[in-house]
This record gives C-alpha cells, structure tokens and sequence, in this order.
C-alpha cells in the first residue's frame, strides 16, 4: 500500500484519476495549483487506486493525504 | 502632478510604487486582500482599503471592487503595477470612464500589443523584424500541421493572449506537435479566456533582450535601454541584467530604433518594454511581444540610468514632459553607467522549483554599496498560494559586470530568509556557473544547470 500526501499548500484544481483504477508507475493522479504554477501529483509504484481523499476545488495542506493505491 | 494614485496591486511591486509616490509627494492608496492585510506595503502607503478575500479573481481582478476602493479613497489615478489587470483593456477603459486617470497607454494599445498575432502583423507592417509564424489563429489540429510544416520544426506553440509561459512548449515533430496544441488550448481558455493559439519558428540558443521605451505624452517614443532576460525557468525570467552583455553598438542600436518603430506603431505612451529574440551568431533579432506594463525587471534598468521609471509613467499620466534627464537620451537610449544585474528570489524549492508557501520566521535583506532589494515582505508573514512566488528581487550595480556579479554573489549569501524554502542557493549556483559569468549564455542556461 502507498500512501501519496501533498508536498506543498495548494489548491486541488483537477481529479484525473478515480477510485477503482488500475494505475501504472508515474500516471497522474491530481493536478494541483500552487502560486499560479500547476503541479501533477503522480503515482508512485502501479496498482489500484483504493482511496482518493481530495476533490476539485479543496484546499490542502502539507502532508494532507492525496491518494492510496494498492 | 497627479494629485494621488491607487496602487492596484500587491507585494513588491505595489511597494516600489508607493516608495516613488512618497519621494514625489503625492498620497498613496493601496488595496489589498485578506490574505495580504499584514505585508509591508499596507503599512507605507497613505491609505489602504480591503478589497476582497484571498483569491485573485475576487480582489486583485476585481475590477468593480478596485474602482469602488479608488471612489472610497477619492483616488485620482490608477497605477496597475505588472499583471493583475495591468495589461486589461477593459480595465483600463473603465478607470478612464470612471474619470480616473489610468497609468498605462491607452486601451486600444494594450489591445494591439496584447494579442500576439495582431501584433506580430502590425511590428511586420512597421518594418520590425518577426519570426516566420501564424498570421491568423490556428484552427485545429490539422491547420497546425500544415502551418508547422510551412514555417519549418522546431516551432513554438502560444497562446494569442498569453503571458508567463502559460500553456507554451516546444514541437519538434509532428506527434509533439499535436500534444502541445491541445494543452496549449486548454490553458489559453482557462488562464486567458481565448482559445487563439499561434506558431512560430522557434529560435534555438537564442538570446531574449528586451528594450525599454517610454512614450511621452507629445507623442514622441524614446529607447531607454537594453536588457537580458535569457536565464529563464520554464519560460519565467529568474536572472536580468542591463545592459545585455556582449552586444554589439550595430545591433544595440538597430533594436533601439526597432522598439521605437514599434511603440509608434501603437501610439505608445508611457512606459513599455519591446521583447526581443536575439541570434548573437547570426548578429539578428527578431520581435517576439510587447509589454505595455512596467517590466518586473525594470530596477536593473533604473540602476544603469539613474531615471525613476515610475516617475516618468506617473509624468506622461498626467500630461507633463518626461524628466530632464530623460529628455537628454540619445537616439539609442542611455549610454549604460557600469553594470547592474536583478535576481528574482522565489519561494520554491532550489532544486525542482516547486512551490513553497509558508510563514516566513526570519527575513535578513543584504545591504551595502550598490545594492538594491525590493522586496515584498518580511518577518512574520505568510506567503500565501494564492499568489506568484516572488519573495524579492535582488538587484547589484557595479563599475563593470564583473564587480556587479561579485556584489550579487556576496548579497545573496548575505540574503537570509527562514520558513518557505527559497531558491537563493539557485541563484548563488546560477552566479558560479562559467558561462552565466562570461555572459556567453542563452535561454537554455537553466535547463543545462539542472539536466
């Protein structure tokens, strides 16, 4: 199980992946919006994307959990 | 004079502008949002007034709540900084019929230069030198084929009504081509509310140089002078200097006088910057767009001539003839004084340069004989999301480069800033690295240094 957490403060602009998908090493999960820079969250390691604890339009925080897979 | 001026901006920007309106005595009213209720600039400015929550598109966009703050204050002019709605036609109408006075060139000039393809067309028709590219908007994917196959790989892929980067990237083929067309689409919808996207032969190891003009308000356009703005990230300048170093007096003067043809063909007024791509090995330059703003950058400029850039916006505002030593530039602009080099200090981390908000907890600004800093916070405030990452800029002035490069080197280890983590060990790493010091650099200076 991998556990992906926000490196920065920033604003969940979009969800690209969903709940249930099989994902492979270096897909994107999220792109997030920081300091008007876009950022994508990617997976780390391939699997099955088990939980996804953000929505489009959130704000996060520093170690706020993103994403499970596995 | 103008009687006094809101600030529609925050930050570094709106500090330096309040600094100018302070020295020539004419009252400052700044705006802000939530967020930045606690940064340096709130504090100097005359009057401050709240306009909205954290986000820009609620405050600093924010026309309505801009012009209702200008009434509030009984603010006479309005002085946009850079972005935000600096380079908004629609915008700057408003102040106007609002029977403000707008610190900017007209709104059809801002509309000319701020839609790259119609600009392309008028510096053409004005005899400017442009790239080969797009004429009209692309339509599709196939359209872009065919017009990449005309103006020849590698090409660049824009956005009509772009700035900062947004949305650019690089096509060397076919395949790359396609991919960047459709996010370029999609960024230009979303940042710039058009999806017009245009091509252009893209130069590689070129050089980006800049000129600074000011449009008096006779009506005459002069040069100013020139700066390098290649060390870039993606597409974002990190590192100026002025003048650009190495340029021949043949091709410093030949892009004066294309500038100058440039903001005449737009009726230029005020202060503008012509940005330039620059083959040193072929000795040519071609237009790449027009900035009807103050530049980020212009301290390094200001260093070198000793002219108060905002000074000579806030006189052509009010109708009055620009300074006397503005008035006095040759043909070419100023004969450069020694050397002066500006570093942009971002909150992001040195290495990947990403992001970094935080609560700053130590703020220590270098000082010392030709350093400048123009800074847009201190100890004990929070560098927000919401907002671009630049901390401050530091700029050096010295005899020759040489001696400005030294005096940056020694500021930057002398820079102390504790909390979001910054790019100052970038920037020291930048001023060691052998070819940024011989000036014999070009845009992909960078790139090499974190390949």
């Amino acid at each position: 199980m991998t556990e992906i957490r926000a490196e920065m403060v920033a604003n969940v602009w979009k969800v690209v992946a969903a709940e249930g998908d099989e994902l492979e090493d270096g897909d994107t999960l999220v792109i997030l919006e920081s300091m008007k820079m876009e950022i994508p969250v990617l997976a780390e390691g391939s699997g099955k994307l088990t939980r996804l604890a953000v929505a489009e339009g959130d704000v996060i925080q520093e170690g706020d959990l993103i994403a499970v897979i596995g | 004079m103008l009687e006094s001026v809101l600030v529609a901006n925050r930050g570094e920007i709106a500090r330096r502008i309040i600094a100018t309106l302070r020295r020539l005595g004419i009252r400052s009213v700044a705006v802000y949002s939530e967020a930045d209720a606690g940064l340096p600039y709130v504090r100097e400015a005359d009057e401050a007034v709240l306009i909205g929550p954290a986000p820009p598109a609620r405050s600093y966009l924010d026309a309505a709540a801009i012009l209702s703050a200008a009434r509030q204050s009984g603010a006479s002019a309005v002085h946009p900084g850079y972005g935000f709605l600096a380079e908004n036609a629609s915008f700057a109408a408003q102040v106007t019929a609002a029977g403000l006075i707008w610190v900017g060139p007209p709104p059809a000039t801002i509309e000319a230069a701020g839609d790259k393809i119609a600009a392309r067309n008028l510096m053409a028709a004005a005899g400017v030198p442009v790239a080969a590219g797009s004429a009209s908007p692309i339509a599709d994917e196939a359209a872009a084929e065919a017009e990449a196959a005309r103006i020849g790989y590698p090409v660049m892929i824009k956005a009509a009504a772009g700035g900062g980067g947004i949305g650019m990237s690089v096509a060397r083929d076919p395949a790359a081509l396609r991919a960047g067309f459709g996010t370029a689409r999609s960024r230009a919808e979303r940042f710039f509310a058009s999806p017009a996207i245009l091509l252009e032969r893209y130069m590689e190891r070129a050089r980006h140089i800049e000129v600074q003009i000011i449009g008096g308000a006779d009506g005459r356009v002069r040069a100013v002078g020139d700066r390098d703005c290649s060390a870039q990230r993606r597409h974002q300048k990190v590192a100026e200097e002025a003048p650009a170093p190495g340029l021949s007096r043949g091709l410093r003067e030949a892009m004066a006088a294309a500038a100058v043809a440039a903001g005449e063909a737009v009726g230029y007024r005020g202060a503008g910057t012509v940005e330039c791509l620059v083959d040193e090995a072929a000795g040519d330059f071609v237009f790449l767009e027009m900035n009807t703003r103050l530049q980020v950058e212009h301290p390094v400029t200001e260093l070198v001539t000793g002219l108060d850039l905002v000074e000579q916006q806030l006189r052509v505002a009010a109708g009055q003839p620009v300074s006397a030593d503005m008035a006095a530039l040759g043909p070419a602009g100023a004969e450069p004084h020694g050397h002066a080099v500006e570093l942009r200090v971002y909150a992001e981390d040195p290495h990947r340069f990403l992001p970094s908000p935080g609560l700053i907890t130590a703020w220590s600004e270098p000082s010392g004989p030709g350093v400048r800093v123009d800074a847009g916070y201190e100890a004990g405030n929070a560098v927000t999301p919401f907002y671009d990452p630049l901390l401050a800029k530091l700029c050096a002035w010295g005899p020759d480069r040489a001696a400005a490069l030294d005096r940056a080197r020694a500021a930057v280890d002398d820079f102390v800033i504790t909390g979001p983590k910054t790019n100052l060990p970038f920037l020291a790493e930048l001023l060691d690295d052998d070819a940024f010091r011989r000036g014999s650099y070009d845009t992909s200076v960078i790139g090499r240094l974190r390949s």
